[in-house]
């Protein structure tokens, strides 16, 4: 009876949180739709706002400069991220090793309020030293590069963890060199991770406000900012389309990338297995 | 030169090493350790809008220096303004905090004790939000809870209220975007501790006699203990500086310091101010954050074993 009631207690639980947790999306999803301009009142299907989202030339210049700063913030985020991942991973004892570990993860944490102010400042000051750098794509790419390289060692260091060694170890006693070992059965290894760190500091970096507000220059203004300075003054059906969108470009991306490197997983699986029993 | 770099470079295993700790350690030395000490140095420099640098390489006159650097921190202690903030601010994350603990613990609880076949796709499901705008969702609950929004106009047509409640802009609202945005960091981190929990130690409790509320209380919470305090860091952290979910949910009586930092620098253009505020919220977070790293190497620790 009471293990009953506590099922049905969990599943409820569960549905309630999920619920909170998609209610805003389902939201901004439902009323892209909506015709009437009066803000949350449904009054009959409508594509008009998708049609003034393609003429709003602020948010379509914005989400150009925003997706150019996330390609890239994504890229360097990986790259930095698998080193300090494996940094942490591998190398147990060196001088400085909790100033880095520290370092690595205070930027989760860390509001983005003084993250963005100090970055300014540090830029500010180098500007001073040396004449450069402008603010603009290049500081905010900087700025997100620094958060997002926090995330991206989180994911790839939890990969890393749970990978198994014995795979380098046998390629170290076949006569691997490290570097060899790193490219051949490491990286192959943690191909899932660098995808998912991807594409999460892509959508992190498509998504910052206050680092960007920061750091950008005039004439630089990210998608989001513009999204922000609007929603700070009300309602705005176009900025319920372009949620919409993202959204569904971004489930078609985790979803595709999430079956594809489940796919890849469970290949790979099967050749090991095959290998073990073939000896 | 370059032979000195292909020497570096071709040397193996111990420069490798070297190498690779070295890029990561110089980026985030510059790109993160640095600038907390540029603003640190700004904090007790003059307050000069035009230029906010004037006389922070002069060390001239020891006492002057003295006197105005800590002109800022004195004036924000003295300041009822500032100290309300603060005091606002950590309120706010406090109550975000144990309401993500009230909801997320429960929550991580019943995804841990689920089928070992579902549970992938409800951890996917806690992180997917993750991958949609937080800007976006938070815009949302603006027009849930405006007055012409969803919840006045359910409430209004099911005839349960006859005006409609001001819901937005206020410490409710806020709360809500700030329960809705941290939520999942507090469940992640539970789910994880609770996941790993061995299930003989509830057996042997039951088997002693123990009720299963019993067990609950005093074997599942104590030992998520690590996964509590996690997530508490990493809710209550992010949420003393929290600045975007205030601007568009809170209003007139959500004072929090991420705005006024934000203002001191944006409308005010008074750099060592705004630093000052900057160097006072680091100094609030060193506590919690030394907590968190401890706990998180100690979660890292036990999952090893």
């Amino acid at each position: 009876m009471t293990s009953m009631f506590q099922r049905w207690f969990g599943r409820g639980w569960l549905s309630l949180g999920y619920l909170f947790l998609y209610l805003p999306i389902i939201v901004l999803v439902v009323f892209s739709f909506n015709s009437s301009r009066q803000d949350m009142v449904w009054s009959g299907f409508s594509t008009q706002w998708y049609a003034a989202l393609m003429h709003d030339d602020e948010i379509i210049s914005g989400f150009g400069l925003s997706l150019r700063i996330a390609v890239m913030t994504a890229c360097s985020s990986v790259l930095l991220g698998t080193f300090a991942a494996f940094v942490l991973d591998r190398y147990r004892r060196f001088p400085g090793r909790t100033l880095f570990s520290g370092m690595a993860s205070a930027p989760l944490v860390m509001p983005e309020v003084i993250i963005g102010l100090s970055l300014l400042l540090m830029l500010v000051s180098v500007q001073k030293m040396f004449g450069f750098p402008e603010r603009g794509a290049a500081t905010i790419w900087l700025g997100h590069t620094l958060l997002g390289m926090a995330y991206a060692t989180v994911v790839v260091q939890s990969r890393l963890q749970e990978m198994s060694k014995s795979l380098e170890e046998a390629a170290m006693d076949l006569g691997c060199k490290p570097r060899q070992v790193f490219f051949l059965v490491t990286l192959p290894n943690i191909t899932q991770a660098l995808a998912s760190a991807w594409l999460l500091t892509f959508t992190l970096s498509l998504d910052d406000v206050v680092l960007s507000a920061f750091l950008s220059g005039p004439g630089s203004s990210t998608m989001p900012i513009v999204i922000f300075s609007r929603a700070r003054l009300g309602l705005d059906p176009r900025v319920n389309a372009v949620a919409a969108l993202t959204i569904l470009v971004v489930s078609i991306g985790v979803i595709a990338s999430s079956l594809y490197m489940a796919r890849a997983e469970r290949l790979r699986q099967k050749q090991i297995s095959a290998a073990f029993k073939g000896e | 030169m370059i032979s000195t770099l292909k020497h570096m470079l071709t040397l193996r295993w111990i420069t490798g090493r070297r190498f690779v700790i070295s890029v990561p350690f110089a980026w985030l030395a510059a790109t993160f350790l640095l600038p907390f000490l540029i603003v640190a140095r700004i904090s007790f420099s003059e307050t000069d809008g035009e230029n906010p640098f004037g006389n922070l390489m002069t060390y001239a006159d020891g006492v002057f220096n003295l006197k105005v650097k800590i002109a800022n921190y004195l004036f924000i202690a003295s300041d009822d303004l500032y100290v309300l903030t603060y005091l606002s601010s950590i309120k706010f994350a406090l109550i975000t905090t144990l309401f993500c603990l009230l909801i997320g613990y429960p929550f991580a609880y019943f995804m841990a004790r689920a089928k070992s076949t579902v549970r992938p796709v409800l951890l996917m499901m806690v992180m997917l939000p993750f991958w949609t705008s937080f800007l976006l969702r938070i815009y949302a609950w603006k027009g849930i809870l405006a007055n012409q929004g969803i919840v006045n106009h359910l409430l209004l047509s099911l005839g349960w209220i006859s005006e409609p409640l001001h819901l937005m802009n206020t410490q409710f609202s806020l709360l809500i975007g700030m329960v809705y945005a941290y939520l999942p960091f507090m469940i992640l981190p539970l789910y994880a501790n609770l996941v790993k929990m061995d299930m003989r130690f509830l057996e042997a409790a039951a088997d002693l006699g123990a009720t299963p509320l019993q067990a609950f209380w005093r074997i599942t919470v104590p030992l998520s203990k690590s996964g509590i305090i996690a997530g508490s860091m990493l809710v209550f952290i992010p949420a003393v500086g929290e600045y975007v979910i205030p601007e568009l949910l809170g209003g007139p009586e959500t004072l929090m310091i991420g705005h006024v930092l934000w203002d001191e620098f944006f409308t005010n253009n008074d750099w060592p101010m705004a630093s000052s505020v900057a160097v006072v919220v680091i100094l609030l977070i060193l506590v919690p954050m030394a907590i968190l790293n401890k706990y998180q190497a100690e979660q890292r620790e036990g999952g090893r074993a």
